[in-house]
């Protein structure tokens, strides 16, 4: 076995088992369990009266720009692995090139405060 | 054919043995993390816990996976089925994959591979899947609810987490976790691991921690006073058992990578003769289980958050300070000439 088949593959095989213990797990009940299912039974949960309508409704679009705002930041944390890795051989210029890239971040990240997009109230 | 079965039957039986081994018994684990989780809240209220089941209750979540198996399975008419059924099966098998590239002790570890930090970092980011599709699919309000305000949650805190693992990095200068726990292994034992010298770090990853494994008092998604049980609503049977078990594994997923990026792993705290001897894996359990205690405690003794408190802690307090401490890190690093070659 060459080296990246021997450093992956246990990672597949523990997967593929740890999903077979998932599955016979979900698939257990509805082979051993009793099931009687009605109407009432199956109907979705609210609060004891019937659904009302559809429960896709419009939500807050404040949960959408911290979405956006999680990519960004996520981005940037990808970025930094390998520049945080290679740290020891990259000298000043490595060093200052970072900062100059966290502070446009900073800027950016004071203009979304400034402009409200954290405040949930 | 005798060259097919040393290059490639054999390791690959014994990769299948150890994962086995591994999964048993991380699941026997989980289950008496479980009784112990229920057992630490009951001591802080002054009440028994579960002590009906076996002696002290010791086998009470093996009844509980009994009684889950024979429950009947709900899918509710208006979700949509298949998404329904393989929301948990993620959030589960995502939980428990993280495991895989887990060192439990120098060289027992599934798969050695040279990203583990990003592979972590990548299977917590999946996890919000699971969430999403249990709210969606369910096609009921609470559930929706829940699944959107857990995105959000999970989503910010996992930013700060990230910083967290930077400035590790930035000491350690590798991403394999084996290396990270070398790398902690100076002559000072317990104070030269990393909680020392990064300690505001290891603070906002443990409450970081908390968030992203929605423990309280970060538990919004499943605020019983206002959602219920939160995306778990329609669910029950093994379907709701996996969304717990997924929940468990994850909080020990977070609590192995504490003990790793700054408790020293395996190592033991006190570096010298008698201390040694004892093997690294139950130093590791130890400082597992302390950091579980500590996860116990806070869901005792923290009331819960409000929504625009949790949100204004992982963006406003979190996010910058973790910021400023990688460029602080750095900044030591680079003019103490103390960086990693």
């Amino acid at each position: 076995m060459n080296g990246i088949l021997q450093d992956y593959l246990p990672l597949v095989v523990f997967i593929g088992i740890a999903a077979v213990i998932g599955l016979a797990l979900l698939i257990a009940p509805f082979i051993v369990a009793f099931q009687q299912p009605d109407a009432e039974k199956l109907s979705a949960y609210e609060c004891g009266f019937n659904a009302f309508d559809d429960a896709r409704m419009k939500f807050d679009v404040r949960f959408y720009l911290v979405a956006i705002l999680f990519i960004i930041f996520d981005l940037e944390v990808a970025f930094l692995f390998p520049w945080a890795v290679a740290f020891g051989k990259l000298g000043a210029v490595g060093f200052w090139s970072m900062m100059v890239f966290l502070a446009v971040l900073t800027i950016g990240f004071a203009y979304e405060w400034k402009k409200g997009a954290l405040e949930w109230d | 054919m005798a060259e097919i079965w040393t290059a490639y039957l054999w390791p690959l039986i014994i990769m299948v043995a150890q994962s086995l081994l591994l999964l048993v018994v991380l699941l026997i684990a989980i289950a008496y993390i479980l009784l112990a989780d229920r057992k630490i809240w009951a001591a802080v209220q002054i009440r028994r816990g579960p002590n009906v089941v076996g002696p002290w209750g010791l086998l009470q979540s093996f009844a509980d996976l009994l009684k889950f198996v024979l429950k009947e399975p709900i899918i509710p008419s208006g979700a949509n089925k298949g998404i329904f059924l393989l929301a948990p099966l993620v959030s589960c098998v995502l939980a428990l994959s993280a495991w895989a590239v887990i060192p439990v002790n120098l060289n027992w570890v599934i798969a050695n591979i040279n990203v583990g930090i990003l592979y972590i970092f990548a299977i917590s980011s999946l996890s919000i899947y699971g969430i999403i599709m249990a709210g969606w699919s369910s096609n009921s309000k609470y559930p929706f609810l829940s699944a959107l305000r857990s995105a959000a949650q999970m989503v910010s805190y996992e930013v700060s987490i990230g910083f967290v693992l930077v400035t590790v990095l930035l000491c350690v200068g590798s991403l394999n976790l084996s290396a990270i726990v070398a790398a902690q292994d100076t002559k000072l034992g317990i104070l030269g691991w990393y909680w020392l010298p990064l300690f505001p770090m290891f603070i906002i990853f443990y409450v970081s921690a908390l968030a992203e494994t929605n423990r309280p008092p970060f538990d919004l998604v499943e605020a019983e006073s206002e959602l219920v049980a939160g995306f778990m609503v329609e669910y029950g049977s093994t379907p709701y058992l996996l969304f717990m078990l997924g929940e468990y594994v994850a909080i020990c997923t977070m609590c192995a990578l504490g003990t790793i990026l700054f408790l020293g792993g395996w190592l033991s705290p006190i570096p010298f003769a008698p201390f040694t001897w004892i093997p690294g894996v139950i130093w590791f359990v130890l400082k597992l289980f302390f950091l579980f205690f500590l996860f116990a405690m806070a869901k005792a003794i923290v009331p819960r958050y409000r929504y625009d408190q949790l949100m204004r802690l992982g963006w406003k307090v979190f996010l910058p300070i973790s910021i400023a401490m990688v460029v602080i890190v750095a900044a030591v690093l680079q003019f103490t000439g103390l960086a990693p070659a």
